[in-house]
């Protein structure tokens, strides 16, 4: 799409692998935050993982399968990453911490109510049980369903840092977001960061594909349902991909005034949806 | 029954002993300090004693003392609500008096500590006094005792000026709100005969319509001044960073829930249940105060009142779970209302924990650095690591981050406010829709508001030398914020336990008599009553725990060959000094420029030059940034005015002429005269 | 958008066909080595840092036409990073003014191990056109250790892209190991 064949689909194994063979620079300003940081974020989204239903809802997690627990989780991981960019000190990271804190208050409003416009549908906040009602609703959900999904795509942008939100190839530091809090980490530390970012867009997008189009989840942990749905989640993901991708390559990065505008009106098209149900 | 009642009793001799040995005392400071500390202490034990027993072991008590003289008569009761709310505050003033014993060394040599002593424990056996009153002149002896000793606290450090003037306003403020009080209190008297509550409760029949409702808007004023709701908030945030931090602690944690406590007991168990309009204005007022809070405090760079800011924000939290529970009432939607309360109780439970936390760790920092002002701190964390500590579990509990206690009261908030999108039909329908939304702005903002505040104050360089110099705090006041975080700890991941026990609470209440119980102790998780939600708080610990932990050690001692170095930050190459790291001004800014036709943000700009006549050689420039004061310009100006012009008429009549005056009584005197002779 | 894309199909083909041109065969193949190189060495993946002391700005634009359509050195796993503690290699151009001298050191020291410093440009080498000014320190070695040099004034893209390859396989060849 950009004309150009560019770097491998498996380009960010290689960057992590080379990631963790390199030493680390720590600056005398950081304190245990900082050191800390890169753990807890992955090691949530490793818990998020647990509580999304991935390709079977045979697993169904009554303890923490709730949206509003995943998004405080996500809550978690952004508050120390925020509190990592202040810590060293740079001039970078602690505005890049105060863009984040701005747009993810703003952000967190749309993503709770596209979710729950599903859960409204499915009379439950839990993912595996939205994911089972879904599956069955009459024609007449199919508008507040997908209404409540562009508001929750234009959220997986946001948390993500994808165009229109952040331009994850950046090299201004004046318009990074993400970016800007991660500059002064380096080694295995940043590979982890990485990791941790590359999990929290596999799990947008899986609950992008699995709440809103859940066709092909399996209700069962037999195997022939697992393959079958294995093959569904992945065209699910390759179609949501190529859209970001699409989007990547045809607008420009927003002026970060006009981006609370955009949360805004995720935050409405939900509103929207939940009114269309009754 | 009668060991709570005897716990309680000494419970309120312990509180004057200590006032009075403290004062007794007052030329020994270091003897007063500690006797007023202690018998602080010890009668927060028996008040938590005698509550713990009357809400495990059943039942309630009442010490009647009725007389002929209405001013005389005495009569107390303790029934399951009081006890949760004599629980909250006895634990919060145990901790606090423990942890102003050792702040208070620093107040030795320049105030009265006897006074200190004296208030405060008044303070706290007013409190204990007003959860506690059952009859309608006690309840008002008792308040007015509460907020005069509150008052003296606040302008204890009265060499400031600022302090005098907050002292001022918060005793304007709490006697109007207290008229408004007296005025509901005597409407209740005029259609039942009697000022008793129980009675009241009997005869509720009474009570016409619309001298209930005007009964609901005038407590509504009144208590909603004390507990800060907005636009009755404008003492708040003066008062608070005025008072000794331990006092701020107490203010803001306890004192302002004694509002909510009466509003619930009004609204929920003298009257069984009003119409729909009551909750839903409950329910925009709270939507209203939580989201302007958290506004508010995001623009200020003072650090007690920022956080007296936060306490709003809270209020407006708890408000909104008594207002869905007030609709789901009258609604007659029972199970959804005992939910509801629950949130709006646990909230105030929670919200008293961490909201004494921060403040300890605020005045911790303080006492160390003596600027208020969150823009000359910086690198506090590597001076004081356990404040530091606490104080970021203070913010992670109050920005609702699982598995803290903030969360899970905001999580039974929330689903209250979807059982009531689900629920009731349109009007009511978007009032939640409006709440909910409001909620959730309300919880990522806040979010935003503490990375800030834990951020420029604890970590980076420090922005002033005499940083470097400062040490940990005293053992007291460590152990208190010690003890603080951990209850934030226990009481997130024992919520299901602790719903439990308040949906047993919510229960006694008249309105609610005979209930459905809401939440599952068996696997610790709470649970809403028709299965639309549940979550174990327990469980996310423990796998967070692990899932931690073997990150930690698979990545940490795995790559083995790679060597950590210490250097500086990267700075782009450029001098590295303190004025590169982001300022909270800076933090701030994005936020009130999206908010500002809210906020209402002022810049103003003054050059001074070098030569007096030329203008081309700037000296110096100094930026004064603030945001408006829309409350005072709009509202308490104006009736300021209006007040003035009015008295300036009466000025006409009461012109101090002693001839007119007689004048006067000459003129009624005939005119009585006449009225009795034509009778 | 659907202008966009329809225009990208309908206009007609006026670049010139990648396997018509004797130069880009070299490009894809110098390409391939340089892949198989970074995989062996890096991992996969080569982060280089760009720093500017006190260049003309014409190796900067050469170094920028790498990531183009064009050459797209994406493709081989090298990519251009935002901050030296990300990067495994330092490009550096310009004679090093004297006001980029201590910014240049401390990039330098801001570079977590193991790293490659290479000079590109006959500015960067030895001050080239500017060498002897008072205002110029003649050269990046005499501010921080230097590795391998990449001569030209500026060098064109396929010049780098061969320069990268001699560089890669000097490292890897055993008596060269790269600097701990």
């Amino acid at each position: 799409m950009q004309n150009r064949q560019g770097a491998s689909i498996f380009q960010p194994y290689s960057d992590l692998k080379k990631l963790f063979r390199k030493d680390e620079l720590i600056s005398h300003d950081a304190s245990w935050i900082f050191k800390f940081m890169p753990y807890i974020l992955f090691s949530t989204t490793l818990l998020i993982g647990f509580a999304l239903p991935l390709i079977t809802t045979g697993i169904r997690n009554g303890f923490f399968g709730d949206f509003l627990v995943i998004i405080y989780l996500i809550a978690l991981g952004t508050f120390f990453l925020a509190l990592a960019g202040i810590d060293a000190g740079s001039a970078f990271g602690g505005f890049g911490s105060s863009r984040e804190m701005t747009l993810s208050a703003l952000a967190e409003a749309g993503l709770i109510f596209s979710m729950l416009t599903l859960s409204i549908l499915a009379h439950s906040t839990n993912l595996a049980d939205i994911v089972h009602s879904v599956v069955s609703l009459p024609l007449t959900s199919l508008l507040p369903v997908l209404l409540a999904f562009i508001g929750f795509f234009v959220i997986l942008l946001f948390e993500t840092g994808r165009f229109p939100f952040d331009n994850p190839a950046t090299h201004l530091e004046l318009t990074m977001i993400h970016e800007a809090m991660i500059l002064e980490y380096s080694g295995k530390r940043l590979a982890l960061i990485e990791w941790a970012a590359a999990n929290k867009l596999l799990i947008f997008m899986a609950i992008g594909a699995n709440l809103f189009f859940p066709w092909g989840i399996a209700s069962n942990l037999s195997l022939n349902a697992i393959l079958i749905a294995l093959g569904a989640f992945l065209v699910k993901v390759l179609i949501l991909s190529a859209g970001i991708a699409i989007l990547e390559s045809s607008i420009a990065k927003y002026r970060f005034f006009r981006l609370p505008d955009l949360l805004l009106t995720s935050f409405i098209l939900s509103m929207i949806a939940i009114g269309l149900i009754f | 029954m009668n060991f709570a009642q005897n716990t309680f009793l000494i419970a309120l001799l312990l509180f004057p002993a200590g006032a009075i040995t403290s004062i007794a005392f007052n030329k020994n400071e270091r003897l007063a300090n500690f006797t007023g500390s202690l018998f602080a202490v010890l009668g927060s034990i028996s008040g938590i004693v005698s509550a713990i027993s009357i809400l495990f072991y059943q039942g309630t008590f009442s010490v009647n003392m009725p007389s002929t003289f209405p001013i005389l008569s005495f009569a107390l009761k303790m029934d399951s609500l009081s006890a949760f709310f004599v629980l909250v505050i006895s634990t919060i003033a145990l901790l606090a008096s423990t942890y102003g014993y050792g702040y208070a060394k620093h107040y030795f040599g320049k105030y009265n500590l006897g006074n200190l002593g004296f208030f405060y424990n008044l303070f706290i056996a007013g409190m204990i006094l007003v959860v506690t009153a059952n009859n309608a002149l006690l309840f008002l002896i008792v308040w007015e005792i509460m907020s005069l000793a509150s008052y003296f606290l606040v302008i204890f450090e009265k060499n400031e000026k600022k302090n005098i003037k907050a002292g001022s306003l918060y005793f304007y403020m709490t006697h109007a709100g207290t008229a408004f009080i007296i005025l509901a209190f005597l409407l209740l008297y005029r259609s039942t005969g009697s000022l008793d509550f129980e009675v009241i409760r009997n005869s509720i029949n009474l009570i016409s319509p619309i001298t209930r409702d005007a009964v609901f808007i005038l407590a509504l004023i009144g208590f909603g001044t004390k507990a800060g709701i907005i636009p009755f908030h404008i003492w708040l945030p003066s008062a608070h960073p005025a008072a000794p931090s331990h006092v701020s602690a107490l203010m803001s944690g306890v004192m302002i829930k004694t509002g909510i406590f009466m509003m619930i007991r009004i609204f929920l168990d003298i009257f069984p249940g009003g119409p729909i309009w009551w909750g839903i204005t409950i329910l925009i007022i709270g939507a209203i105060s939580s989201i302007l809070g958290v506004l508010y405090a995001l623009a200020e760079h003072d650090i007690k009142k920022l956080l007296a800011y936060h306490s709003i924000e809270n209020i407006g939290i708890i408000l909104l779970g008594l207002g869905s529970a007030l609709t789901f009432n009258s609604l007659g939607l029972h199970s959804f209302a005992i939910l509801s309360i629950v949130a709006a109780l646990f909230h105030t439970l929670n919200h008293a924990v961490f909201k004494a936390l921060l403040f300890m760790g605020a005045g911790s920092v303080i006492s160390k650095t003596h600027t208020k002002n969150i823009e000359e701190y910086g690198g506090i964390i590597k001076y004081m690591p356990y404040t530091a500590l606490f104080f970021l579990i203070g913010s992670l509990a109050i920005s609702a981050i699982p598995p803290f206690n903030g969360f899970a009261s905001e999580w039974i908030t929330f689903q209250s406010l979807f059982a009531g999108i689900r629920s009731v039909g349109s009007v009511a329908e978007w009032a939640f829709m409006i709440a909910a939304g409001s909620l959730a702005l309300t919880g990522g903002l806040a979010c935003a508001c503490f990375v800030k505040v834990f951020g420029i104050t604890f970590l980076a360089r420090p922005r002033r030398e005499n940083i470097k110099q400062i040490t940990e705090s005293s053992f007291s006041l460590v152990f208190s914020m010690a003890i603080l975080a951990l209850l934030t700890l226990i009481l997130g991941v024992f919520s299901g336990s602790v719903s439990a026990t308040l949906s047993r609470i919510a229960n006694s209440v008249m309105a609610f008599r005979g209930e459905v119980v809401i939440s599952n102790v068996h696997t610790s998780a709470i649970r809403t009553g028709d299965g639309f939600a549940s979550v174990s708080l327990p469980s996310i610990f423990l796998i967070f725990g692990i899932l931690l932990a073997l990150t930690f050690i698979i990545f940490k001692f795995i790559p083995k060959k790679q060597r950590e170095r210490k250097v500086i930050t990267w700075d782009c190459g450029t001098n590295l000094g303190p004025r590169m790291e982001i300022t909270a001004t800076g933090f701030s800014r994005s936020i009130i420029t999206i908010f500002a036709d809210i906020l209402k943000p002022s810049k103003e700009v003054k050059t001074t030059f070098h030569e007096e006549n030329s203008n081309y050689f700037p000296k110096a420039n100094t930026v004064n940034l603030g945001t408006a004061e829309i409350y005072r310009s709009y509202i308490y100006e104006p009736l300021h005015k209006l007040m003035t012009k009015i008295s300036s008429y009466a000025g006409i009549w009461q012109n101090g002429n002693v001839n007119a005056y007689i004048l006067y009584i000459f003129i009624i005197l005939i005119i009585l005269l006449i009225v009795g002779a034509v009778k | 958008m659907l202008k966009l894309f329809s225009k990208i199909l309908k206009t007609p083909k006026t670049v010139i066909e990648p396997e018509n041109l004797k130069l880009d065969i070299e490009a894809i193949k110098v390409g391939k080595k340089i892949e198989k190189k970074i995989r062996k060495l890096f991992s996969g993946s080569l982060a280089i840092r760009e720093v500017d002391a006190g260049s003309t700005n014409a190796c900067e634009h050469e170094l920028t036409a790498l990531s183009n359509c064009f050459y797209d050195v994406e493709r081989f796993g090298i990519h251009f990073v935002a901050s030296p503690r990300h990067a495994d290699m330092l490009m550096v151009t310009g004679p090093v003014s004297q006001n980029m001298q201590e910014a240049l050191v401390k990039t330098y020291e801001a570079t977590p191990d193991p790293k490659i410093v290479v000079a590109v440009g006959d500015d960067a080498i030895d001050g080239g056109i500017f060498k002897g000014s008072y205002a110029v320190l003649d050269g990046v070695d005499k501010v921080i250790p230097v590795d391998y040099y990449i001569q030209g004034d500026p060098p064109t893209p396929m010049t780098i892209l061969v320069s990268l390859l001699e560089i890669l396989e000097k490292l890897d060849a055993p008596k060269l190991k790269p600097k701990d």
